[in-house]
């Protein structure tokens, strides 16, 4: 994990000279930094509320990246998923249990993350459509799909979001510890976790995963090894589809409990990072979206001193980070090791 | 060719590397290596893969630093300079991989980073006309104008080398240039080598052909487990001697030098692999393999012999069920196998050694386990989940059968060396139930102990009754192992014949379409 540590002394750096010449101490914005976020339990529990989504939206880009395929379709797909799962929530009967109502809703959540990453899939498998292009139009597609249905159809009079669902409302954090009070986080939380334990298991584990790892490495060995290759493509867009859907969740079930038009902007790109930065290892994956939903939530903390972009822009410098400086770092330390050889 | 031409032993020195040390991390490629290399001379410089011949000649360049040793250039300290101060210094090596742009002319490849302008802007006239000055101080013949990417390998290389010598290079260092080359090409660098010597040019040869060695070099240094084991001038050597120094121990040659081994055709019972008419198109909807047909029996090696790029690549794949047929039938036993998929190929009993292991036959990053299963992937799950423990027992058992080395189950693939790396395919394919193998290229960049052990492995694989498609470019072993040899000439095959009335001439006519007939 040196690259990522690497990248995030290069961001805090960059994040010195940003708020100095901002005129502010580092220091003290470090410091309200972390209070703002890990320093109380309403700060900690938004962070767990937003690694929750970023660790379903960063395995699914990871799923993808396995298999040699970048989705940057997550951000559709996370809303298709709420969106699927919220409507069906208002059909169920309200008296249905919550054991069999969320089954129904992880489902329903995957069938719609799972069919707008598919349509990527299939029409790379099928016909060859780059899935970097395909994704990028599939999200303004689907999020202008949903916007409009939101407006047209389901919405509740004066607002952008639909009604209420009538059953499988999870608990808050909050609801069992008090301290986490007007947090965000819910029980989907465990849900994120349980996702990273069966995607590892899936990736390195299965014979399914053991063909998509091949393909992503190497197509053309993977078809010398009986491998369907246009199969895992359209299998591992479908399963990234799914798991970016099923983030939906967090909102839907956790918190709110409607689905909201823009519930969750900014998520699936960020899981894109998170993929990146968690080097497409599934527990990589939490550790990255615990870091980005600091810096998040940490952007709003910090508000008082330095505006919120600046947040954003040091998140930015760590994803510049560490999408260069792998590779970098690595003839940085070459050349020194060759200078004291010399 | 002989080595007679010229002996330099004795006179100036050009090269002189002494107690060489170079570490990777755990791994000592070269320990207290040596070379001594004569001004104007041509020298060998051979041993086994892995024995550290690359890796002490990227220290020459300048593209690794010694942990330990001297260099001396010209009999000037130049230890651990930069490949820059090598090239300065006339220090040029030419790798065994291209390393050309494809859509770039021949003289825009050579100028490259060294681009001759007017006003700002690149002189393409200037840079054609001081490529073709080259080519013919050279003798290495290449129109400037030409795209590479519509080059044939051989001519690919001469750009290689003609970019070397464009950068100042009076020391020419080659890592294994005959690899890919046809007998006629081969020669052709040997002649252009031998001149650029009599120019007084000092040339390093790497490889481990032993008959190259004894072809064209005047000395030759020998490398074993990173260390410099023997430096001998090559009139008073042999290859069996030179393949002693390599190896530590007797080994049985292959070609040339040895009687070889007497093959009875198989009266044909029944046919193995029957291919009818089987037509290939290749990216342009061209026909890369056009209508070939042949037939072989259990117990029987038929090798195709040809220079690259005349199908040999298209015809194994479409057998193998990774490139489509246009047209034809493939049979393996008696069953239509041609609308199989590459998995149901492999469970009715058809092998395959791709010809090239570092895309097709392993996964560099994944274990010598898992790539032990890669293909037997479902015979090693129970219910989707990969049975770790018999991909585990299958890699220790392979790992011991088939000697390969490290014999660490969870070294990825990738740290391997080039004949481990084939062992491996090999143990795979070998070490289980078939009855069909296609074998392209299968000693393709491996040593001499690989090599030997590979064709022990063939003709074992033979003798057990299993029809074996041998596609090789180095006619010596298609000669040494096939019962037939098939010449593959512009997609088809031009002549089938029994060994036993095959001869160099005769194949390398065919090979070169200079004679044929419809097989």
């Amino acid at each position: 994990m040196l690259p990522p540590i690497v990248a995030l002394l290069i961001a805090a750096l960059v994040g010195d000279v940003l708020i100095i010449t901002y005129g502010q101490s580092p220091g003290a914005v470090y410091r309200l930094l972390l209070e703002g976020t890990w320093g109380n339990a309403y700060g900690l529990g938004q962070v767990l509320y937003k690694t929750t989504t970023l660790t379903f939206t960063g395995l699914s880009v990871a799923i993808g990246l396995r298999a040699g395929l970048f989705n940057i379709g997550a951000e559709s797909q996370l809303a298709a998923g709420g969106f699927l799962a919220a409507i069906i929530g208002t059909w169920l009967p309200a008296g249905l249990p919550s054991v069999l109502a969320l089954p129904v809703f992880i489902l329903a959540a995957a069938i719609g993350g799972g069919a707008v990453g598919g349509a990527a899939g299939v029409l790379k498998a099928r016909w060859g459509a780059h899935e970097v292009i395909t994704t990028i139009m599939l999200n303004f597609i689907v999020l202008a799909l949903l916007n409009y249905l939101v407006v047209a159809h389901f919405k509740v009079f004066d607002t952008l979001h639909t009604s209420d669902i009538r059953t499988g409302a999870l608990p808050r954090l909050s609801d069992m510890m008090a301290m986490f009070h007007g947090s965000a986080a819910n029980v989907v939380l465990f849900l994120a976790l349980a996702a990273v334990a069966v995607a590892w298991w899936y990736l390195f584990r299965s014979r399914a995963g053991y063909e998509l790892r091949a393909t992503g490495l190497q197509p053309q060995a993977a078809e010398y090894g009986g491998v369907n290759v246009p199969r895992v493509w359209w299998q591992a867009m479908l399963i990234s589809g799914a798991v970016a859907g099923v983030g939906g969740l967090n909102f839907v079930l956790g918190y709110k409990h409607y689905y909201e038009d823009g519930f969750a902007t900014g998520a699936g790109f960020l899981g894109i990072a998170v993929a990146l930065v968690g080097r497409n290892n599934p527990v990589g994956v939490v550790v990255a979206a615990l870091l980005f939903a600091t810096l998040s939530q940490g952007g709003l903390a910090v508000n008082a001193l330095v505006p919120k972009q600046m947040v954003e822009v040091l998140q930015a410098v760590v994803i510049i980070a560490v999408a260069t400086s792998v590779p970098e770092v690595r003839r940085v330390l070459r050349s020194v090791r060759k200078d004291r050889a010399a | 060719m002989t080595a007679a031409g010229k002996t330099a032993v004795g006179g100036t020195v050009a090269v002189r590397l002494t107690g060489i040390d170079k570490s990777f991390g755990p791994i000592r490629a070269n320990r207290d290596a040596s070379l001594d290399v004569a001004a104007g001379e041509i020298h060998a410089l051979v041993g086994e893969n892995g024995a550290g011949k690359s890796t002490l000649m990227r220290v020459l360049s300048g593209m690794y630093a010694p942990s330990a040793g001297r260099m001396e250039v010209n009999s000037r300290d130049v230890t651990g300079w930069t490949t820059a101060q090598a090239i300065a210094a006339g220090v040029g090596m030419v790798h065994q991989h291209f390393m050309l742009v494809p859509t770039l002319t021949v003289a825009e490849n050579i100028v490259l980073g060294r681009e001759l302008t007017s006003h700002g802007q690149l002189d393409r006239a200037a840079a054609e006309r001081t490529v073709a000055e080259l080519c013919q101080r050279t003798g290495l013949v290449v129109a400037p104008d030409r795209k590479v990417s519509d080059l044939s390998v051989g001519e690919a290389q001469r750009v290689e080398i003609l970019k070397t010598l464009y950068r100042g290079a009076r020391i020419l260092i080659l890592d294994e240039p005959t690899a890919v080359l046809s007998p006629p090409e081969v020669e052709e660098l040997w002649r252009v080598l031998g001149r650029m010597r009599d120019a007084g040019d000092t040339i390093i040869l790497i490889t481990h052909k032993l008959d190259e060695v004894m072809a064209i070099s005047n000395t030759v240094t020998v490398m074993r487990h990173g260390r410099t084991v023997g430096r001998i001038a090559t009139r008073d050597t042999s290859p069996s001697e030179l393949a002693r120094l390599m190896v530590g121990r007797d080994v049985a040659l292959v070609g040339g030098t040895g009687p070889i081994p007497a093959t009875t055709v198989a009266g044909i019972r029944r046919a193995a692999l029957e291919v009818r008419d089987l037509t290939v198109a290749d990216a342009r909807k061209a026909h890369a393999v056009d209508a070939v047909s042949f037939v072989i029996a259990p117990g029987e090696i038929l090798g195709v012999a040809g220079v690259e790029g005349n199908g040999q690549t298209e015809l194994v794949e479409a057998i193998a069920g990774v490139r489509s047929t246009a047209a034809g039938a493939i049979l393996l036993d008696g069953r239509d196998i041609t609308r199989h998929t590459v998995r149901a190929r492999g469970d009715a009993g058809l092998s395959h050694i791709p010809e090239d292991r570092q895309v097709r036959g392993l996964i560099l990053d994944y274990s010598v386990a898992d790539n032990l299963v890669l293909g037997q992937q479902h015979r090693f799950s129970r219910h989707g989940v990969l049975d770790e423990a018999r991909v585990a027992e299958n890699a220790s058992h392979q790992i011991a059968a088939f000697d390969i080395r490290p014999a660490d189950p969870v070294a990825p693939a990738r740290a391997l060396s080039g004949g481990n790396q084939q062992k491996v395919v090999i143990a795979r394919e070998m070490g289980r139930d078939f009855s069909v193998l296609l074998a392209a290229q299968p000693t393709r960049g491996v040593d001499v102990g690989a090599i030997e052990f590979i064709h022990t492995q063939l003709r074992e694989a033979r003798a057990a009754g299993k029809a074996v498609l041998l596609v090789s470019a180095d006619l010596a072993e298609v000669l040494a192992l096939s019962d037939r040899i098939a010449v593959m000439y512009g997609g088809r095959f031009v002549a089938v014949l029994p060994r036993a009335d095959a001869t160099v001439e005769m194949l390398g006519g065919y090979m070169t379409g200079a004679s044929g007939r419809a097989a």
